[in-house]
């Protein structure tokens, strides 16, 4: 309170630990948060440090990690796709029906992630042509997709999936499972993108004022089709990453992962205003997410109540970033 | 006769300006008050302090010789002030008698609202000032001058003492300002005390019978309108010192290459048949009155609105106006009216923000090059001498003055070659005005042309070389340096002055 009322001077007044922090980007704040929640529950159980936990972890954050780096192109856009779990288990299901119906796997695979991306491209053109606010298009799209997969699946398991395909999922890479390889493949690449490329411009200036951006000469139209079929590609990567691991084809896939990723993305510091977030971020902000998932588990806390728990945590992280932005202002 | 309102010596400022120096205004009953003055001249600011929208630092405002405090518009309401602006202040999708009888539906005992009631009463008060529209209508439904005559309506309807009318007929047609006067008349008659502000000077004669003239901040004079002519009126409002800061280095003399070539632009309604050239090294004055259309046109041949017809080109070459995009292509920027809604991504660095507009210049297969990124900001930074701790720093933490420089080096960065000024210098500080026709210099001498909008008149006198006059979408007349008078502009801006000499004559 004492520091409120003071009048802005150049950070002389706060100590050496505050301006550290001040000078730290977002990220590596999150990251501190995130290996302090590491240390406090290899203290409280001896069963979260284990190479078996890790790994259990690594595996099931993946997928939900993937799609999050997607829903992270889209929210640094100014938009939101809530059509991510409905995609990710539509791709799912075709690539498995693709494969038990004999196609080779990659060429299923593709054709899977192909999929994905149209349905975005459908998100992209409702959103940009019919002037539908991202909400309702992806809502609809949401529904839309959900009810292909049971369509297409007539809502049962695909069932008898290549064996190769299905190992790919328990296959470990130096003591890793390749399907957090897929996940830093796909970290890397976006990083690259959202920082280095034009498209990575062009995105965050559409967030931050898209009049300005249309002003600056930005093709809207693209770069719009750009962000959803980006989050669809990465639905739908996650849909075979699912189902490579879960064995089989379920239409029941991905429920609710849109709002986990969204969670992920707004812990990670992205802002559903636009124009702001990172990829780093939006990772830290899917493993803080699954590790208070995993260490309750552990701990044998509720399940409910660790549901309460990260509720309360996506709130209070956007509460806290607008408590500092309202102090720099 | 008794005095409704009298205002004495209000004085308010804001920062850098003394937007009123005590000011004296009175009104009576049945009085029509006209109020007249440049683009700050203070008026607006006069009428929200007696609205209750601003506070004044000092002076009294007394009420039927009662002194009052205005806090707030809603006091303003129980006194029974009412006012007319510009902007439409109807709730656009509820129907216009809801909009009549807004927080004060009439319920019966069941809590159901008596419509009837409602568009009853509405209709039959519509229909008694002459206004042809339905009760029942949403307000979005109707034209902008419909709007308008209804929120006339209402503000009658809700029995103010003190009626303001903010520049009312900038939406109106002929007919409908007759009938607007008509219902002025009848408040008048009635004994309600009238203020009307309009740039348009025939109206103040018309319907006014006492006319103030405020010029920067003060009150020049108030007298009734039979003592007053319209050149002596048009003298008192600009009749100032000519501030020696709106000067350039160099005024152009020699016609050089024609760098942009504008012709027969028409997006109706709001424009039709605008044709102008400029020069390389040339600044082209764009004047109008606030709503004249100056905006819509620069808007239009940049591509950020699709004209009807008409063609432009840059250094000959004919531009396919459809999207900004091709504008900037082909070499054109402009710097628009309001930056932080347009001219930048106001969460976003400044190095983001000077590199915005030509992202594609430096970068291969998509990516960019960093370091070419970093210089080139870096540059700017330096040569329009940016304030700025790095160029890492969002632009919504630098100063008016300083954001307008980053979107000035946005274009400079893209090496733009015809620069759009829309109103460069609005909310921005004097030294960095100074500071901002420095630049213009500078771009002139990198052998740029540009195109400067400005409501205001000692600035546009002093930065233009040639100045066209906009009127109501129209060129009203093109005017050299040699011939550049206050006089003259505003003459031809509010149309006392039909069009003498032009290039571009078939209006």
């Amino acid at each position: 309170m004492v520091e409120k009322t003071k009048p802005e001077s150049k950070s002389d007044s706060t100590g050496l630990g505050k301006r550290i922090i001040a000078a730290l980007p977002k990220e590596a704040t999150l990251i501190f948060i995130f290996i302090l929640f590491c240390i406090v529950l290899s203290i409280l159980t001896p069963r979260f440090f284990t190479v078996q936990n890790l790994r259990n972890l690594v595996r099931q954050t993946a997928t939900i990690g993937v799609v999050s780096l997607g829903m992270t192109y889209v929210i640094i856009s100014g938009g939101i796709d809530l059509s991510v779990g409905s995609v990710l288990a539509f791709a799912g299901i075709s690539g498995a029906l693709l494969m038990v119906g004999g196609t080779p796997i990659v060429l299923a695979v593709i054709v899977a992630l192909a999929l994905g991306a149209l349905l975005g491209l459908v998100n992209g053109i409702a959103i940009h042509e019919g002037r539908v606010p991202p909400f309702v298009a992806t809502l609809g799209m949401m529904t839309a997709a959900r009810g292909l997969t049971m369509l297409v699946s007539g809502a049962r398991m695909v069932t008898g999936l290549p064996r190769p395909f299905v190992q790919f999922a328990q296959l470990t890479i130096v003591g890793l499972p390749a399907l957090f390889f897929v996940w830093l493949v796909l970290i890397i690449g976006s990083i690259l993108v959202t920082q280095y490329s034009r498209f990575g411009r062009n995105v965050f200036a559409i967030g931050s004022n898209r009049e300005a951006a249309r002003l600056s000469g930005i093709n809207i139209r693209f770069n719009t089709y750009g962000v959803y079929m980006v989050s669809g590609f990465m639905a739908a990567v996650g849909g075979m990453m699912m189902t490579s691991r879960l064995a089989n084809g379920v239409p029941t896939a991905g429920q609710m992962y849109e709002l986990d990723a969204i969670a992920a993305a707004v812990v990670g510091g992205a802002s559903l205003m636009g124009g702001e977030g990172t990829i780093i971020g939006t990772v830290v902000g899917a493993m803080i997410i699954a590790t208070i998932r995993n260490g309750g588990n552990l701990l044998g806390v509720n399940p409910f109540v660790l549901q309460v728990l990260i509720g309360v945590l996506v709130v209070v992280a956007v509460m806290v970033d607008q408590m500092n932005k309202g102090r720099s202002e | 006769m008794q005095h409704l309102v009298q205002m004495k010596s209000i004085s308010k400022s804001f920062p850098g300006v003394q937007a009123l120096d005590q000011v004296d205004f009175d009104l009576k009953p049945g009085q029509v008050h006209g109020l007249v003055g440049e683009n700050g001249a203070g008026k607006s600011t006069l009428i929200k302090i007696l609205m209750g929208a601003y506070k004044a630092d000092a002076g009294q405002i007394l009420l039927d010789g009662e002194e009052v405090e205005i806090r707030n518009p809603i006091e303003a309401k129980r006194l029974k002030l009412g006012a007319v602006y510009q902007d439409i202040t109807l709730a656009s999708e509820l129907s216009v008698g809801e909009n009549f009888f807004l927080g004060k539906l009439p319920r019966s005992l069941s809590g159901l609202v008596k419509w009837a009631k409602v568009h009853g009463e509405t209709q039959t008060f519509l229909d008694e000032l002459g206004i042809q529209v339905s009760s029942r209508s949403l307000v979005r439904r109707l034209s902008p001058a419909q709007q308008e005559m209804v929120t006339i309506a209402k503000i009658v309807y809700e029995g103010s003492r003190v009626v303001v009318f903010d520049e009312p007929t900038a939406l109106l047609a002929n007919e409908e300002t007759e009938q607007l006067f008509g219902i002025i008349r009848r408040l008048r008659d009635a004994g309600t005390g009238i203020v009307y502000i309009s740039h348009r000077l025939e109206e103040i004669f018309e319907i006014c019978d006492t006319v103030t003239v405020l010029k920067d901040g003060q009150r020049v004079v108030t007298c009734p309108v039979g003592e007053i002519d319209s050149d002596t009126l048009v003298n008192r409002m600009v009749g100032r010192n000519l501030e020696d800061m709106f000067v350039r280095q160099t005024y152009q003399t020699a016609e050089d290459q024609v760098l942009l070539e504008v012709s027969a632009l028409t997006r109706q309604p709001v424009f039709e048949n605008i044709s102008f050239k400029v020069h390389r090294g040339e600044v082209f004055g764009l004047f109008g009155l606030v709503g004249s259309g100056r905006t819509e046109i620069v808007r239009s041949l940049f591509g950020a609105e699709k004209p009807d017809t008409g063609s432009v080109s840059v250094e000959g070459t004919a531009v396919r106006i459809t999207t900004p995009a091709a504008g900037i292509r082909h070499g054109i920027g402009l710097v628009p009216e309001n930056r932080k809604e347009a001219g930048l991504a106001t969460g976003l660095a400044v190095d983001f923000n000077i590199n915005l507009a030509s992202y594609d210049n430096i970068s291969r297969l998509g990516f960019i090059n960093g370091p070419a990124e970093r210089r080139r900001a870096d540059k700017y930074v330096k040569e329009l001498r940016i304030k700025t701790p790095t160029v890492r720093q969002t632009v919504n933490k630098l100063s008016g003055g300083n954001q307008q420089k980053v979107v000035i080096s946005k274009w400079l960065c893209r090496q733009s070659k015809v620069f759009i000024f829309d109103e460069p210098t609005t909310g921005v500080d004097v030294g960095a005005k100074v500071e901002i026709y420095r630049l213009l210099d500078e771009l002139l001498q990198r052998g740029a042309a540009i195109v400067f909008i400005s409501s205001y008149l000692p600035e546009i006198m002093g930065i233009a070389d040639r100045i066209l006059v906009i009127r109501e979408g129209r060129s009203m007349g093109l005017v050299e340096r040699p011939q550049f008078s206050e006089e003259r502009l505003l003459r031809l801006a509010s149309g006392l002055e039909a069009e003498a000499q032009t290039a571009n004559s078939t209006a």
